[in-house]
């Protein structure tokens, strides 16, 4: 049973590799609710495995596991650290969630190719999970590439020509990245003769300073394509296209959080503090999240589609974590890698309202809602919670982590990163705000709401769409009071960001 | 027995062949099953003699007794043995594939066709196994001749085909000879081992460049490397769909695995002047990957696409050799038996839409993978592997290649890697996307009698390729334990 135990990683990754293959053979053949249990029963057990592990990890032991050697000198090797329990929760715990709205949505909204979409799901999970538990860079590469691939069935779903279109999209940005990042890697080995993460970078002085800000960034634009890092972020909101579940936890929690995750991986465990500091990379790049921070926001007040709009609040969100590791400090660490938690949280409840509005009322286009708070109160009381998080708001969970993030700034002596995060906590205001003003105002009311009695549930979301969004509602309040509830997250990211800057990596 | 494995696995199949025709006499399809089962029993044996090779090293058997290099000696390490292996997975598994299409042909044809593949298999063998550079000489003929009829059954464009390669192929043979000639006057041995110890002082003569130059273009031709690749996108898409696999899997790469032989084992490729040869392989193979690739999304055809995708991926081969470190040459072998698996795969996969609906036209695959979902699960993984997205085993030859080049300081070819595996994406995921997006259009099927999606015969080959490739990537650490000695001793 030990032994078992010990493996907690390995199962949690491949018990949706298991699912997404036992999906793939029966699914046409057995009934939809068998289907959908096998999805259910697997995220069940992903979360139970993951979920176990926290008070080993929190003690400090780690979880290390090799499979086998899969290239020649490189193992294939597994490791539950503070950072990667932090992402794995969040995206074990948030599977579950969406599991059920997913069910509630492809029904509710009668789909096609729901085989082909829960496997292709499950098989993300995977590749989000490997990422988590990756030892070292390949088998971190590995899964990136698997999460890659499997993102771009679901992104082109509608197999239409504009899910073509971002289809094709999507696959030039990220495997072009990857190919790039590839080289980098074979350069990195080359040079070190080991690709192990090791908190505080393993890249030590083995290559010189203008080498290394090369191949930082050969490496970072993988990362930072999947956290829609601008310039490269273009494929995010056209990936947009897909239904939004998709969207609710790949485009918001698994895909571009592992491009986050990614750069704190490169940052924290590849390079290493003192030498992002030493070659000036990361203040490059701290410039680029900044401007990716305001123009996405400013480019998200003009979107009047649901989707678009919180397509380019997530871009925005995700450069909060990128700029919070380039910031540099231990505390402006801990506050990027809590943003993994605290805007999944707070985004997967704005995409799931989209959803179910668009599900139950055909609406689209934020024009489009005036007064849909008559019919749907609890939904849009939700995103109203979730919006204001988002702009930063205290005792919701997003408050936490930006001000651990503008804390940092302040002791690294930034003033201009400080005025930039309050400057975009104000526009987040304005544009996410005005969704909720106008889903509660009274005048003008769109006229297909006005059958409904003001505030009653008879018009509300079908239940498996309702209850998800409810609770990730309830839980960013809950961790905006008190982050380190039951999964003591905000720990596990305190001690990550002690690991990155009191471990090795010395020059 | 254990020293006699080398001559068995070569002539088991070789002596199948002869008595095909004679056993088909006495009933119609006992000649095929006969070859086939002596195919299996060479796989069973060279698996044996892998299992020999990790164990001791080196193996040598002497016809008739006679002491090289006055005797013709096949001599086998633990790469040959490898590559061996290979052979007979890939000859087998076509060997069962072909079967249901000769379900028309006459006793005599069917008869004939299984043991020119048998040959095939056998001279292919041959080829790996031989010690002896004129010895080589016969099984390259051998093996020319076997597959320019194999190309010729596959109908009217077959013959023209096979015509034209029959030209081109005589043509790199000629040049071998030429070269073996050359050689031979400046070492007076035939005896590879032999040679490579006389060679060595005479490395830098005129004579000897000469014959380097001929023995490069003469497979150059055979394995199809860019500039000399013109007879191979028809022959592959014209060749009998049922030899297809092997002709466009294995055939191109036995001399690729010849080259790495002369130029490593024989000749010294630390020695400047083998260096400039080899730089020009890598010019050649550089362009050839980029140029296969971009012709590759040009096509229309399903089956000339992946003939052209095999110029590409030759190329990486190629390179791997140019390379000629010790990753560069891991990675040219890894890619042997990757691409093998790989490109038998699609053709075996290719041939079943032909055999089902008679299908070879791209724009017509529309919504396939519902009527056809095992064949296209497998060609999914085959073109991701191709394409180098992990952990299929495309994926680590590649990576070995661009060790091998980092390691070297050639960074352009590490460019030339990125590159190709993104234009190799285009033209798969545009495949992908036929198969998945595209509209489903009318299809007649040619065999409605079948109730499974492809007879078993057809079916086995695509899963086993389909898990082979799987089991070569996670796997492929054990592959480079095996292979590490016999290469690190020649790598520069």
């Amino acid at each position: 049973m030990d032994m078992i135990l010990a493996y907690r990683p390995i199962i949690a990754i491949f018990v949706s590799t298991v699912a997404a293959a036992l999906i793939m053979l029966f699914g046409e053949k057995i009934s939809p609710n068998r289907r959908e249990s096998i999805t259910l029963g697997a995220s069940i057990i992903k979360a139970a495995c993951v979920f176990s592990m926290v008070p080993a990890v929190l003690a400090g032991e780690t979880f290390d596991i090799t499979l086998l050697e899969i290239v020649d000198g490189v193992d294939f090797a597994f490791r539950a650290d503070s950072l990667s329990m932090v992402f794995a929760c969040v995206a074990s715990g948030l599977w579950i969630v969406t599991s059920i709205y997913s069910i509630g949505y492809m029904r509710g909204h009668g789909e096609r190719n729901q085989t082909g979409y829960f496997a292709s799901f499950a098989m993300c999970l995977t590749g989000a999970m490997g990422i988590c538990f990756a030892a070292n860079l390949m088998t971190f590469f590995i899964f990136y590439e698997v999460l890659t691939v499997a993102t771009y069935p679901l992104v082109t779903h509608y197999r239409d020509e504009k899910a073509k279109k971002s289809g094709r999209k999507y696959l030039i940005y990220t495997l072009v990245s990857g190919q790039i990042f590839f080289a980098a890697m074979a350069y990195v080995y080359f040079k070190c003769g080991t690709l192990d993460f090791t908190p505080g970078g393993f890249i030590g002085n083995a290559l010189g300073f203008q080498e290394a800000a090369v191949v930082f960034f050969l490496m970072i634009l993988g990362g930072a394509v999947k956290a829609g890092v601008m310039p490269v972020h273009s494929w995010l909101p056209s990936a947009m296209v897909a239904p939004t579940p998709v969207s609710a936890l790949l485009h918001a929690v698994a895909v571009v959080k592992a491009g986050a995750f990614c750069v704190i991986r490169i940052i924290g465990y590849t390079f290493g503090p003192e030498l992002c500091k030493a070659c000036g990379a990361t203040d490059i790049m701290a410039w680029f999240a900044i401007a990716t921070i305001l123009c996405s926001s400013l480019i998200a007040i003009q979107k009047d589609n649901l989707k678009a709009r919180l397509a380019y609040s997530t871009v925005g969100q995700l450069s909060y974590i990128v700029l919070g590791t380039c910031i540099l400090t231990p505390i402006s660490v801990s506050g990027a890698v809590f943003h993994i938690v605290a805007h999944a949280f707070m985004k997967i409840t704005l995409f799931m309202c989209a959803g179910a509005i668009f599900v139950t009322t055909h609406k689209s286009e934020i024009s489009d809602m005036r007064g849909i708070g008559r019919r749907m109160p609890l939904t849009m009381t939700a995103f109203t919670t979730a919006s204001l998080g988002i702009a930063g708001l205290p005792f919701i969970v997003g408050f936490v982590s930006k001000f651990n993030i503008i804390e940092g700034a302040a002791m690294a002596g930034k003033p201009f990163f400080i005025a930039t995060l309050i400057a975009s906590a104000l526009l987040s205001l304005t544009y996410l705000i005005p969704v909720a003003y106008i889903a509660f105002t009274g005048r003008n009311i769109n006229p297909s709401f006005m059958d409904f009695q003001p505030f009653t549930l008879r018009g509300e979301a079908a239940k498996p769409m309702l209850v998800p969004i409810l609770l990730t509602a309830g839980i960013s309040i809950a961790l905006g009071l008190y982050p380190d509830l039951g999964l003591y997250l905000y720990t596990f990211a305190e001690k990550a960001a002690a690991a990155i800057f009191e471990g090795g990596g010395t020059l | 027995m254990i020293q006699n494995l080398p001559a068995l696995i070569v002539f088991i199949p070789f002596f199948a062949a002869l008595l095909c025709p004679l056993l088909s006499t006495a009933s119609r399809t006992l000649g095929r099953w006969f070859v086939t089962l002596c195919t299996g029993i060479s796989l069973i044996l060279s698996f044996l003699q892998v299992g020999v090779m990790v164990k001791s090293g080196e193996a040598a058997y002497w016809f008739g007794g006679w002491i090289p290099p006055y005797g013709i000696e096949f001599s086998v390490d633990a790469l040959s043995a490898v590559v061996m292996v290979l052979i007979c997975v890939i000859g087998f598994l076509t060997m069962l594939y072909g079967m249901p299409f000769m379900k028309q042909d006459t006793k005599e044809r069917l008869s004939g066709y299984y043991a020119i593949l048998s040959l095939l298999v056998a001279s292919l063998l041959g080829m790996t196994a031989t010690g002896d550079v004129f010895n080589l000489y016969v099984f390259l003929e051998v093996s020319s001749l076997s597959g320019y009829v194999l190309i010729a059954m596959g109908g009217d464009k077959g013959i023209i085909s096979a015509f034209r390669y029959l030209l081109l192929g005589t043509i790199g043979a000629s040049f071998y000879l030429l070269g073996v000639a050359f050689i031979y006057g400046e070492t007076g041995t035939l005896n590879m081992l032999d040679m490579s110890g006389l060679v060595g002082p005479v490395l830098s003569s005129g004579t000897t460049m000469i014959a380097m130059i001929f023995i490069l273009l003469g497979f150059g031709i055979k394995m199809a490397l860019f500039p000399l690749h013109g007879w191979q996108p028809e022959a592959h898409t014209n060749a009998h769909p049922g030899a297809d696999p092997i002709i466009a899997g294995l055939m191109v790469k036995i001399p690729a695995y010849v080259l790495i032989r002369f130029f490593f084992y024989v000749f010294d490729a630390n020695v400047e002047h083998v260096r400039y040869l080899l730089i020009l392989m890598g010019i050649m193979a550089s362009v050839g990957i980029i140029y296969g690739s971009i012709k590759a999304i040009a096509q229309r055809d399903i089956r000339k696409m992946l003939a052209y995708s095999s110029v590409g991926q030759l190329g990486y081969i190629g390179l791997g050799i140019a390379i000629g470190n010790y990753y560069g040459l891991i990675g040219a072998v890894l890619h042997i038996i990757n691409h093998s698996f790989m490109k038998s795969a699609l053709f075996f996969g290719s041939g079943a839409l032909k055999y089902r609906y008679g299908l070879v036209e791209l724009d017509r695959l529309g919504q396939i993978y519902k009527k056809m979902p095992k064949t296209m699960a497998v060609m999914i993984i085959c073109a991701l592997s191709m394409i180098g997205i992990p952990p299929t085993a495309g994926f680590f030859s590649k990576w070995y290649l661009a060790l091998g080049a980092v390691n070297a300081g050639q960074y352009i070819l590490v460019a030339v890697l990125i590159v190709s595996s993104l234009l190799n994406a285009v033209y798969f995921f545009r495949f992908f996307e036929k198969i998945f997006m595209s509209e489903e259009v009318e299809r007649i099927e040619k065999h409605p009698e079948e109730t499974h999606e492809l007879p078993w015969q057809m079916m086995l080959p695509l899963i086993v390729c389909g898990i082979g490739i799987l089991i070569l990537g996670f796997c492929n650490a054990q592959f480079v334990d095996v292979l590490s000695s016999v290469i690190m001793e020649v790598a520069g």
